[in-house]
């Protein structure tokens, strides 16, 4: 569990309140993510939402090849481990023999907009109704702090060692809204976790895209979490916190994409 | 349940496998269009969806297979095809299915390589289908038709082989297989009395109380290892067990052919012309080509003077049969590649040199 977002909660809380009940759907393990590390959060909020719709028995998830590869040893719902780059593809596979179960999908950003970029195009545009949960730290993570797709202008990676040239190495890649034109894409939606308030915006969000395939909503939810790598950016992470207000959300804004309501 | 007439119906090779399939109650297909497998998977779209299950063209061949990862990750009856360039593309999803020991069953319907090739028959995939083909040490069973009829038959045996051992099971078979049109009866297969239990495993939602987990991932060597020598002993129990093979005239042979598949027909037809000819000539085919029977070979060579491997590739299955025969036996080889289909005339102008000079081929 990330130390510092509880430390952040509890400061000003008597410290005999039970503020961060770990619900039943969280595995109860130490987690392996560095401190400060926002999949753990993603990871809390989703199992909330699992807990709260009641759907943990109808729930299958899909781990991605990336930092959250071992998601399956927190969040207690059926999982299948893709590989690099095929979440959806599989999520696709599972939602087709079993269109009455809840799934979703959790990639981060070499997972989802690299390697996996044709599933991710057309899982949506088939409007497979599931829903894509998409972790965007701006950096390869797990195999050591690379540039990804979605790395920054001027960002130094162990693959940038000079910053993210953009003649050389591209424009860090809009991915949300990109999909979001494609008529399959039924919810489209960019979130954080670096503060308390963008924890529960983040939370809403999921809320709202379970509850889209609950629902039968046809396409996908597509949740963006730009998240932060304390260790891949070489920071604390209260300074990781900061980094990603200051420099993140410029180039990738916080708020919904395509909202449902506004389609009609 | 009254036994049906069984009717002889005229079809391609690729219509076969798919009307098979259904028949055995495949729940979902997914494929990417690639000549010449392509009537297998226009035929699911037309009929799958209908009849139970779940037709979907997948945007590539990667995503094809890691579809039937999920799938098969669910405990459901699965199947892909495609042909040789897709069949290269889907090596890293068959070995994660292979490490994750998902059921389902694959087809190649081989044409001739490398890079893009042909759209003409070929036997060239032999290495990647028997030997792993992706990463890691894994093996497929590997099941090769040599008639339209086998095509219907084996992919029945395929699935429930598959299911048996919780393993993918490929139909090695090539263009000529896939497109030539033959008459095929259907055997009937009960669905429900050859359904295997995949419950205490399969992601379905996590109702017993106890999470399932599909992973290939286990970062510990020794953890791994584990994981290796129970997937090896898998492999050793389906060589003990599920060897297949066919023997024409090999009780008087002098020389031995050795062929699978369409070159097996060929074969036979070249074993025909020999034997007007008074020369004593025999033909092994075998029929899984993993697990490939060695031991089988091995005895042949106490009766023969000498043998002959015929593929439509550069020599590969000759590895084997050498590995099987050692030095008991001259191995000769004739192939074609390319997606030219070898001639019985040919093969018998090489049996006529082989019966003058049975001596060992220089292998390099
Ligand atoms: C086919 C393949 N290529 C490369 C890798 C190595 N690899 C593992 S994770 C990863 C990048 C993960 O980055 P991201 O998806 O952003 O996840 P994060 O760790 O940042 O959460 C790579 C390149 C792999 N496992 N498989
Ligand atoms: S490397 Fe980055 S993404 Fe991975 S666990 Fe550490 S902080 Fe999180
Ligand atoms: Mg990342």
């Amino acid at each position: 569990m990330s130390k510092s977002i509880q430390s952040v909660q509890c400061e000003h809380l008597d410290k005999m309140d039970i503020v961060w009940d770990r619900p039943d759907t969280l595995i109860d393990v130490p987690m392996h993510y560095c401190p400060g590390c926002g999949h753990s959060v993603v990871h809390r909020l989703i199992m909330e939402v699992v807990q709260e719709l009641n759907i943990q028995d109808i729930t299958i998830g899909v781990a991605p090849v990336g930092c959250s590869v071992f998601s399956y040893n927190y969040m207690d719902v059926d999982m299948q481990e893709a590989a690099h780059g095929r979440a959806t593809a599989v999520a696709t596979g599972i939602k087709r023999v079993l269109p009455d179960k809840i799934i979703y999908s959790y990639q981060g950003d070499g997972d989802l907009a690299a390697i996996g970029t044709a599933e991710t195009i057309h899982t949506i545009n088939r409007g497979e109704n599931i829903v894509m949960i998409f972790v965007n730290n701006g950096i390869y993570g797990m195999t050591g702090g690379q540039m990804a797709p979605t790395t920054l202008k001027g960002s130094v990676t162990s693959t940038t060692p000079t910053g993210r040239d953009l003649s050389i190495h591209g424009h860090p890649l809009n991915i949300a809204e990109m999909i979001a034109i494609l008529p399959g894409a039924y919810y489209v939606t960019r979130q954080a976790v670096n503060s308390a308030k963008t924890v529960r915006k983040t939370k809403k969000a999921l809320l709202r895209g379970f509850k889209n395939q609950i629902d039968g909503k046809g396409g996908v939810s597509f949740i963006e979490v730009v998240s932060n790598c304390p260790s891949g950016w070489k920071m604390t992470p209260l300074q990781s916190n900061k980094w990603l207000d200051d420099n993140m959300l410029g180039t990738y804004p916080l708020g919904d994409i395509k909202v449902p309501e506004k389609i009609a | 349940m009254k036994k049906r007439v069984s009717e002889k119906i005229l079809m391609k090779g690729n219509e076969a496998i798919a009307e098979a399939a259904i028949r055995a109650g495949v729940k979902a297909y997914f494929g990417y269009p690639i000549t010449p497998q392509s009537e297998l998977l226009e035929y699911m779209s037309a009929q799958l969806n209908s009849r139970g299950g779940v037709f979907l063209q997948a945007e590539s061949e990667v995503a094809a297979i890691n579809m039937v990862y999920g799938a098969a990750g669910c405990g459901e009856r699965v199947m892909t095809s495609t042909s040789s360039p897709g069949f290269s593309l889907m090596q890293e999803g068959i070995s994660y299915i292979a490490s994750a020991e998902l059921p389902c069953l694959l087809v190649n319907v081989q044409r001739g390589g490398p890079g893009l090739g042909t759209i003409q028959p070929a036997q060239s995939d032999y290495f990647q289908a028997v030997k792993g083909g992706g990463h890691g040490d894994y093996n497929l069973i590997v099941l090769a038709p040599n008639s339209v009829q086998e095509m219907a038959n084996f992919t029945y045996l395929g699935f429930d082989l598959a299911d048996q051992y919780r393993t993918p099971v490929l139909i090695l078979a090539d263009g000529a297989l896939g497109q030539m049109m033959e008459p095929v009866v259907f055997p009937d297969y009960d669905i429900v009395k050859n359904k295997v239990d995949h419950s205490s495993w399969a992601t379905r939602g996590k109702k017993d109380g106890k999470q399932h987990v599909i992973t290939t991932l286990h970062i510990e060597p020794e953890k791994m290892e584990i994981i290796n020598n129970h997937l090896q002993e898998k492999y050793r129990d389906i060589c003990d067990k599920e060897i297949r093979f066919e023997a024409t005239k090999t009780d008087d042979a002098e020389i031995l052919l050795i062929a699978y598949g369409l070159s097996s027909r060929i074969a036979h037809h070249a074993l025909e012309l020999a034997r007007d000819e008074g020369l004593k000539v025999g033909l092994f085919r075998p029929i899984t080509l993993y697990p490939f029977p060695y031991r089988q070979i091995r005895a042949l060579t106490k009766k023969v003077d000498s043998i002959l491997t015929v593929e439509m590739n550069a020599g590969q299955m000759v590895e084997d049969v050498r590995l099987a025969v050692g030095e008991k036996v001259p191995v000769h080889f004739y192939g074609r590649t390319g997606g030219v289909i070898p001639q019985p005339e040919e093969i018998l102008e090489k049996i006529r040199a082989i019966s003058i000079a049975p001596q060992m081929e220089k292998i390099f």
